[in-house]
């Protein structure tokens, strides 16, 4: 059970080139909007065709530019969930559901929609149209017609972006459960940091049709190995970096001199640290820690986020460089303090960064 | 008054065929221009949208002088037609051809933007589905297009009930064989029969009226599908 894509597309602004190799499992394909990941998907499923490559699902080759297969899509047995979910709006729930199975008996085909319409409870939707029920529903009808097609591999494009935050977590538990029963490979693509890590075994970003971090999501969320990876899994903290005569690394944007634990990386550029690993301490004479000052406070309903100027008092608001968030209550006593405060950037929270693939 | 009911009659087939015609090629071309691969190098859909249009923008008398000159003795298809002894000129015929040619570019232009609001992801996920093309447009998208399908039926009936100046070139003026209600009302006004020219006026505000409200009619059934706050 795998699936093996190795595609390369010249689009308008730049040029696709994927390499992935999933088993039974869900990869989370993270990247900014228009940076290739639809497209990726549109391959697979075979509504686009790359300009070489080959993609081959679970030992059957669906495309293979050096021996000219490309295989219809109508053919290629995959499902793919769409972002607005594309449901058509003129049959009912019921013949949504049963639309891919049109070629098997009748009696077959109402066994097999009725099961899956208990299983994901549709059944009281069923004679419903598309627009009569609301977002969450639709997703479950469309997922209910994909599935049960028993496709090899599932594809879900940015399922819970046409929906409103208080249901998403319900339906991503939802979502989890079924791919928990799913026999493939599921390829997820989203822009959402905390939805990728939660849904994902494995998590690929790219960058303008690029791969910049490829790995488990464990891997890749404590060391991303690109500043690119970095910035989108969220780190905010990215300095440029040279080495200097003690031995430690020099963090040219935060002004300062650092000692590291992790591992070097063989022609890095810079260095990062998460803004929840930032410590704010008492004492001064800790390893890598440097007196601060505030910058900008921006509030959120639970933490604070401050941006501090390392070995001198900021300037102006956007003179603060190192990103630290702290939770509200804490924030309540610190901000009691006088200036300089003291910032702690652990060795072994700090991590390499390269600046290109 | 002597009131011959031969215009409405020869009317009313007339529009009739026509829109019949009229939908087959128009649903046919609108499908082909939006769904279809394209002739040639990329320029055969426009050439085609351009002829197809045409007669919507045409002054009526040159609609008629270019059938005229395809259809008439010495025109490409006449000559064809007279070699196998028929004529299409000052028959029934030439109305249906007149009436279809000034109503297709309705049909055509409606049909074809009802293809295009249809959601591309639709009919993506159906091909991943494994529908066939044909399968796709006669379970999706024609069910989906029928507001505007059916719009452009009725529009192109209206436009081929009316037809005039292009009927009157090609097809001419016969009492009982080409005269439709457009030519009666002209020759009545002509000969001072106004009675005569108030009736077909009446008869045909009558039809243009019930053609309007089954237009709306049809629209408010079939919208059903599209709009969210109303019950089946």
């Amino acid at each position: 059970m795998e699936l093996i894509v190795d595609i390369y597309k010249e689009l308008k602004d730049f040029k696709l080139n994927i390499n992935l190799n999933i088993g039974k499992e869900t990869l989370g394909f993270l990247g900014a909007s228009g940076s290739g990941k639809s497209m990726t998907l549109r391959c697979i499923a075979g509504l686009v065709k790359p300009d070489k490559g080959r993609i081959v699902l679970n030992g059957r080759v669906l495309f293979d530019s050096e021996k000219r297969i490309n295989l219809p899509v109508q053919e290629r047995n995959v499902g793919l969930l769409f972002q607005n979910y594309a449901l058509f709006a003129n049959l009912t729930v019921k013949e949504n559901i049963s639309f891919g199975l049109r070629n098997l008996p009748k009696r077959e085909q109402e066994f097999k929609v009725k099961k899956k319409m208990e299983m994901m409870g549709l059944m009281a939707l069923q004679d419903r149209y598309p627009r009569q029920i609301s977002g969450g529903e639709q997703q479950r009808t469309a997922l209910a017609r994909t599935l049960v097609t028993e496709p090899d591999c599932l594809l879900l494009d940015e399922p819970f972006s046409a929906l409103d935050n208080h249901i998403r977590s319900q339906l991503e538990k939802e979502l989890l459960d079924t791919l928990a029963d799913f026999k493939g490979a599921v390829v997820f693509v989203t822009h959402n940091l905390k939805e990728c890590y939660r849904v994902s075994n494995k998590i690929m970003i790219i960058d303008r049709g690029k791969i910049v971090s490829y790995g488990t999501r464990d891997q890749v969320f404590i060391d991303p190995q690109t500043v690119k990876a970095a910035r989108l899994t969220g780190c905010r903290n990215i300095s440029r970096m040279e080495p200097v005569i003690s031995g430690k690394i020099r963090a040219i944007d935060w002004g300062c001199d650092l000692e590291i634990k992790n591992n070097y990386i063989e022609g890095a550029t810079h260095l990062g640290i998460r803004e929840h690993q930032i410590k704010l301490v008492e004492e001064s004479n800790l390893p890598n820690t440097y007196p601060c000052w505030v910058a900008q406070v921006t509030e959120t309903p639970f933490t604070v986020i401050l941006d501090l100027k390392l070995q001198e008092q900021a300037k102006e608001a956007n003179d603060g460089l190192l990103q630290v968030i702290i939770p509200k209550d804490k924030y309540g006593g610190i901000k009691k303090k006088p200036f300089p405060w003291f910032a702690q950037l652990k060795p072994e929270h700090i991590f390499y960064l390269k600046d290109s693939v | 008054m002597e009131f011959d009911l031969s215009p409405l009659w020869i009317s009313l087939k007339t529009a009739s065929t026509a829109t019949v015609v009229t939908i087959i090629v128009g649903i046919a071309l609108a499908r082909w221009m939006v769904f279809g691969r394209d002739l040639g190098k990329g320029r055969g859909k426009d050439l085609v949208d351009v002829l197809v249009i045409l007669p919507m923008v045409l002054p009526p008398t040159v609609v008629g002088f270019i059938l005229l000159l395809i259809f008439g003795k010495n025109g490409l298809v006449g000559q064809l037609l007279y070699q196998l002894g028929t004529t299409i000129v000052f028959s029934w015929s030439a109305t249906v051809i007149t009436a279809t040619v000034v109503a297709l570019p309705l049909m055509y232009r409606t049909t074809r933007g009802a293809f295009e609001q249809i959601d591309s992801s639709s009919i993506d996920a159906a091909r991943v589905l494994g529908a066939s093309d044909w399968y796709i447009f006669f379970r999706i998208i024609l069910p989906l297009s029928l507001p505007g399908i059916g719009a452009g039926v009725i529009l192109s009936f209206a436009r081929a009930l009316g037809e005039f100046g292009a009927t009157l070139m090609l097809a001419g003026n016969i009492p009982g064989k080409t005269q439709t209600i457009p030519l009666a009302i002209f020759l009545a006004v002509e000969s001072g029969e106004m009675n005569k020219a108030f009736l077909w006026v009446g008869i045909v505000l009558f039809i243009s009226i019930a053609a309007i409200l089954a237009l709306n009619y049809w629209t408010r059934i079939q919208n059903r599908f599209n709009n969210v706050n109303k019950g089946i």
